[in-house]
This record gives C-alpha cells, structure tokens and sequence, in this order.
C-alpha cells in the first residue's frame, strides 16, 4: 500500500475531503503532520499493526530499532535534549511498555519533552490478564504528565495533537498513549490533522503580572550581594539569549543546576560555577552570604540546596518559574515570577540598572582559587601515577574545544564530568539529573546524535553504567550511529564506594564491581576501540576516538578509589561544603 | 497547625483522573478522610470534595500540584467556617427490636431521622449533617442491634463562591483575563488558592 497523502489545507478540509485509513496509518500521518521524523522503539504483539503500517512509511519516517525498551525511551530523551523537540518512542503492550517507566520518571522529573506509543490488548480483553495485558495507564500515571488510552481510531488524530501539544508546552514532560490493537486496525474517515493549541483545563503558561516584575526590579536594583541561580528552564524555554544579557546587563554571578550547564557559556566572566553536592566553593558558600537570590527556571532540587533550614535564609529569594507548583515548594520566595522566562527576562532585565559587583564577583574568584589550590589542581594536573577522571575530562576539552555534546551517565564520573567539560553553545550536555538514573547514557546518546547529527556526541560513562544498558552497542552497530563511548573505569561503583568510605567506615558493600573486556566487547559488535591506564597514551588515545569515522569505544582505567570534592555531606548546609 | 480543610476541585470527566488526584496524596503519605465526586453546577464539569485534615502549608502544596494536571480546571481549598457541609448517614435496625424498645417518634424529632424504608424484618432510616451529628444516632441506636450502617464522603458548598460559570467561560477562551484565571492567591495572601 502506498503512503497516504492528506491534505492540510484548509478550504479542502472545509469540502470535508476525508480518507479511510486505519488507526495505525492515522498515528503515523499525525506524526508527519507534527514534524517528526525520528522514532525509537521495539516491536512486538500489541503494537504490530502500527509497525505494519510503518513499513510503508520508511521514507518518511526514521525508525531506529533499539534493543530494550528502556534504551528506546532514554534515546528519545537524548533527541529531546540535543533538539529541542518532542522524543518519540513506540514499544508494545506489557513488558514493553513496563520496560519504558524508567525513562518516563526520568523525562518526568527532568521535563523532557516525549511522546510514548505503547501497543494494547484488543479493547474486549482488557482486564482479562490476557496475553502481555497490564495496566499501563495507571503504572504511568505518577510518571507521566498526561497519558490516555484510545479504544477507537476515531480518536486518534485529536488525541495525539493533545499529545504533542502537552509534551511540549508550559513545563515539558513526557506523555504516553495506550493504544489498543483494535484501535490500530479500525478503518475510519481521516480528516487531516490540526494541531492543537488550547485545551481549556490546562494553563502551560502563567500570565506575566507585571507588578512582580516591577518588585523584583526594585529587589535587585537595591541589592549589594545579588546571585543567580540558574536551571533548564533557560534550555527548555529557549531563552539562552534572554538570560545571557540579563547577566551581562545586571552584572549578577550566576551558577548553574546540573541541567543548567550549556544556558550559559562555561568561560562566560559571570559564570562562577556549579551548585550543590558537588558543585564549586564560592557558589555553595556565597548562596548563604548573597543578599538577594535569583532563581531562574529552577527548582530547589535537595542536591543543590543541601539541608533546607540552613539554605539562603538571609537572602530575598525572587524565582521565575513557568510552574506554579514550584513557587515556595521548597524554598520560600519573596518575589514569586511566573511565567515563560523568554518573556519575563526581557521584561526585568529593561526594569534593570547596569551594574557590576567587582567586590562581590571577586569573592567568588577566591573561593575558586581555593579551591583550585585544594582540589581542581589535583584533579586536573595530578602528580599522583593513576589517572583521575577530571584530566581525562581536561584533555576531552582540549581537544573538543567545548564545541562537543557531552552525555553522561549516573555517579561519580557524571560530577567530575559535569565540573569540568565546557562548553561553548547551549544543549551541550546531557545527563539524568533528577532520577539519577544508571544506564541512560549509552541509549541517550544515540538518541543525542540523531538530534544534533552535525555534532560531535561524546557519552561518558561509569562501568557500573555502562553494563546496565550496554545491549545498545547493538543500535549503535546496526544503525551506525556514531557515538564516541568514553568509559571511565574505576573498577567499582565508585560514588556509593566514596560514600562507604566516608560515612560507613569504609565497608565496601557489593561495590566492587567487575568489567568485562570493554575492548573486546565492543568489537564483538563491530565497533573500534582502545583501553588505556597511562597518561603518555591518553590524549593520543582521546584524539584517536574523536578523529575516528564512525562510532569508537575508549576505555580508560582511572585511579581506583579517588573521590569527588568538593562536597557538601547530606544533611549539612551549603556553606558546610568540604574541600576535602 | 493541622486542621480540617475542604479542597474543592473541578476538573473534566476523564477516567484515570481520580487515580491522578488520589496519588498526589498517597505519594505524599496523607490520608484522605472523605472524597466525593459528582457532578457540578455546570453540565460535563465534574467536582471533587476531599476532606483531609492537614497544615495549610501542605494544603497549599497539594492543591497545586492537583491544579498542575492537564485535566483539571481548578482547585480550592477551604477552612470549616468558610464552606456548608453536609453528610448523609444510613442506619439499618431490626423493626421488632425499635418498635419495642425504643420511643421511634422521639428518635425521629431529636436527631432529625428519616425513615427510609419501614419492612417487617428492618427498617433503615437516613439522617445527614456533619459528623458529629450522625455519630450520635449510632450511639442511640447501637444497644438494639444496629445491623448496619454507612456514611457517605462529605458535600460542600464554598460560601464565597459565586460558582464556576464565569470562570469557565475565561477558560475556554485562548487568552484568558488575568483576574479570573491566575496568581489570586498572590494578592490574597494565600487566602484563596489560584494558578
């Protein structure tokens, strides 16, 4: 059967020039009709008659087969981040669509746009426990900031505009739709496609109030000790120009959420680092001196504000959010300003008087001289023989030049690496930050990839991660994808271990963990690499990976129970944080 | 201080939306002590009454994340002495045992009981109010075999309220008016909880 050409336009929508087509091939004309081109996922019993239907769509559609689920929804997340557009992923009813619910609660509490299609049992055998049946709408509900299930074809077209148009809009998240097998194959009259764009039960934007704006003006204006804080909201409100001349004009120091890296160019003069657990001296300690507090497009994470009672209570705290829920969720604000921040930094930053804190700022840079004494130089440039992670981050800089996307997976080589890349333009980085979740960037970066291809995608990962997904060596070989896979090895799960040291008396539970022949075992799946434990090799070996055609595999054995610092212990304050 | 609060929510007929709204609560830890939904003023808007005995603070936090889910227009939380409330109770007694024992007519007047339903093995009788009021025909009528009985969730209708026809008319509009739609509380000081 050949691809179905519907028309758009309006006057022919109007003559009510409808098409018979099934469930299936409706689901996939909405999607060319919402611009997407690439899809993830996995085949199976329930979700057939879409993938039949996609066989015919081949030209239009790029469907990339993956070889779990959960390596499906994590590569759509990586397409997100890198493109700034909704990730979409199919996978098939029961183990299928269980096997997608990490990678939901991931996008959820890292609003990352997607769009999951999960194949159904017929619509008469719900409930009957048939054959890979389960309750896919409820085991989504926590993690999903809409999910639906359709029993009729007729419902599709309006039900994946919503789809689209919730994904994307106000705070991104993931949105999942059940469709049942029936559904898929029912024939029924395609009328075109409309996007949706209200749905009156649902606000994705506040209205700006300008008075806030004003106060929040007038806050800063008056300020002598004012600090930014900043999160993806920049990112995901695409508003890295907005924010940058905010800074710029208001001369505020501004420090970055792990999901805020890349907002703001890391060699920016007003850029002063990382927040939280493992972030920069000045940050951690300033947040508690600073007389006014800026949040912008974040959400007071408990990694970034340590123990709460002791968080900032000197400081009036504005936060501009798109979320109303976020507004005093943790963090009791004195000037609350919601709405998108692409229109509400352009209108505080023109209440704005231009200013610089030379004093202030300077802080900052002798807390960052501290700490480079005591930790960063160690980590960059040690004189130890092993090989910390930090200088293999340094030398991927050198030679990236901060033009590279960096992924990275969940724990120790993620701070490290998160401290040290930088990074020129923004959606450079890519990490799990609110679930934390072991095992995403090897899928992630595929996905990463696919929606920045002109770009160079580096994926770092941990070898207790790297084994948790380490089947989408597969996609990478069959969809040549080329990945560049950095895989810091320290023989262990090395943040639970720097934890076990300092606070369980060095009892190393179940952390030792072993390694394949990383090598080996990427060749098995077709794809170059090298392993390295020496210094004269390792920038040799990092221009090896980066000048390779196609994708590379480059494993290197770092010092084995090195530890990240800084480091604010749980339950301290920010200003608690430890050198070493 | 913990205390009684009324959260009022209208919100789209969906399946899958009382699921939505109750685990906002069970995530959290919170029993609810009452939920009731049922039609509202307007035709296909559907309204929740949940009762839950908590501090305004945590009351504040969780109507908005119920506000924050794509099929709910909105949320309001209320204080005992801003809403009227009523519950309605049923009481099942074996006929012989109240007719014998007990001077029914007295019962009926004191306690504002209804009978229901009057057969020869039983009768049930009905009274509504709060709490308070309908526990203490329980008390009356445990000693003669009280066979069963059942409370419904509680109602309530919000005082201030002028209902929800002008406001939905706002919502249906693409660019809603500030007044109507957004950022009340701000003004108010939490007084009245609004996206």
């Amino acid at each position: 059967m050949e691809t179905l050409e519907i028309t758009k336009d309006k006057t022919a929508l109007a003559a009510k020039v409808t098409t018979s087509i099934t469930g299936s091939q409706a689901v996939l004309e909405c999607f060319i009709a919402e611009g997407v081109e690439t899809i993830f996922g996995y085949p199976g019993g329930a979700i057939m008659p879409i993938y039949d239907a996609l066989y015919d769509y081949q030209e239009k559609l790029k469907h990339i087969l993956v070889r779990h689920e959960q390596g499906g929804i994590h590569a759509a997340q990586g397409y997100a981040r890198t493109s700034g557009r909704v990730g979409v992923v199919f996978a098939t009813s029961g183990p299928g669509a269980t096997n997608l619910v990490t990678g939901l609660a991931d996008a959820m509490i890292d609003s990352t746009p997607l769009v999951a299609i999960t194949g159904q049992v017929f619509a008469h055998l719900l409930g009957t426990d048939a054959f890979q049946e389960t309750d896919v709408i409820n085991i989504t509900t926590p993690v999903t900031k809409w999910n639906y299930q359709v029993t009729d074809a007729t419902e599709i077209p309006a039900v994946l505009a919503k789809a689209f148009y919730i994904a994307k809009s106000g705070r991104p998240g993931p949105v999942l739709i059940d469709i049942t097998k029936n559904a898929q194959i029912q024939k029924f009259d395609y009328e075109g496609y409309i996007t949706c764009s209200h749905i009156r039960s649902y606000r994705p934007k506040p209205i700006v109030r300008k008075d806030y704006i004003e106060r929040a003006a007038k806050l800063i204006n008056e300020a002598q000790k004012t600090f930014v804080l900043f999160g993806q909201g920049v990112i995901l409100g695409k508003a890295e120009k907005e924010f940058k001349q905010f800074v710029e004009k208001s001369g505020i120091p501004s420090a970055w959420t792990i999901l805020g890296l890349s907002a703001l160019p890391t060699d920016h003069p007003l850029n002063v680092g990382m927040l939280g657990m493992h972030g920069n001296y000045g940050p951690n300690v300033l947040t508690n001196e600073c007389d006014v507090l800026i949040a912008v497009g974040m959400r007071f994470d408990d990694r970034v504000t340590g123990r709460l009672d002791k968080y900032a209570r000197q400081a009036k705290i504005i936060h501009l959010d798109i979320d109303p829920s976020e507004i005093d969720k943790n963090v009791k604000t004195a000037v609350p300003v919601w709405g998108d921040c692409k229109e509400t930094l352009p209108l505080l930053t023109s209440l704005l008087e231009q200013k610089c804190y030379p004093q202030w700022l300077q802080r900052f840079k002798d807390f960052q001289k501290e700490e480079e004494d005591v930790c960063i130089n160690n980590e960059l440039h040690p004189s130890t023989e092993e090989l910390t992670m930090g200088e293999v981050i340094h030398l991927l800089n050198e030679l990236t030049k901060g033009e590279a996307v960096i992924v990275t997976d969940v724990g120790q080589h993620q701070m490290v690496a998160c401290r040290y890349a930088k990074f020129n333009q923004s959606r450079s980085n890519v990490t799990s930050g609110g679930l934390g979740t072991m095992g995403f960037a090897l899928p992630a970066a595929i996905g990463a990839k696919f929606g920045a291809p002109e770009r160079t995608v580096v994926a770092v990962i941990g070898d207790g991660g790297v084994q948790m997904t380490i089947q989408e060596l597969g996609t990478i070989m069959q969809s040549e994808v080329d990945v560049k896979i950095l895989i810091l090895n320290n023989h262990f799960l090395g943040m639970v271990r720097q934890w076990q040291q300092l606070f369980n008396d060095k009892r190393y539970s179940f952390v030792d963990i072993a390694s394949p022949d990383y090598v080996m075992v990427a060749k098995a799946y077709g794809i170059s690499g090298n392993s390295v434990g020496n210094r004269e090799q390792l920038k040799d070996a990092i221009a090896a990976m980066l000048h390779h055609k196609g994708s590379y595999l480059l494993e290197v054995h770092v010092g084995k129970e090195n530890n990240v610092f800084p480091m604010v212990p749980q339950g301290c304050s920010v200003s608690e944080i430890r050198l070493k | 201080m913990k205390q009684e609060f009324t959260i009022t929510v209208y919100t789209e007929n969906q399946i899958g939306l009382l699921n939505r709204i109750a685990i906002i609560f069970s995530r959290r830890k919170i029993n609810i002590d009452s939920l009731n939904t049922s039609p509202s003023e307007i035709e296909g808007i559907h309204r929740f009454t949940i009762v839950i005995n908590e501090t305004e603070d945590v009351v504040k936090k969780l109507a908005r994340q119920i506000e924050k889910q794509v099929d709910v227009l909105k949320a309001f939380y209320n204080t005992d002495d801003e809403i009227v409330w009523q519950e309605l109770a049923l009481y099942k007694v074996s006929t012989d045992e109240i007719a014998e024992k007990v001077k029914v007519e007295r019962l009926l007047r004191e306690y504002g009981a209804r009978a229901v339903v009057i057969r020869k093995d039983y009768t049930v009788f009905e009274t509504s109010g709060h709490h308070e009021e309908t526990d203490k025909l329980v008390k009356v009528l445990e000693p003669y075999g009280l066979i069963e009985f059942v409370r419904s969730a509680r109602v309530a209708i919000i005082k201030a309220s002028n209902g929800f026809h002008e406001r939905l008319r706002e919502f249906e509009q693409t660019d809603p008016g500030e007044d109507v739609i957004e950022n009340e509380y701000l003004g108010k000081q939490g007084e009245v909880f609004t996206m």
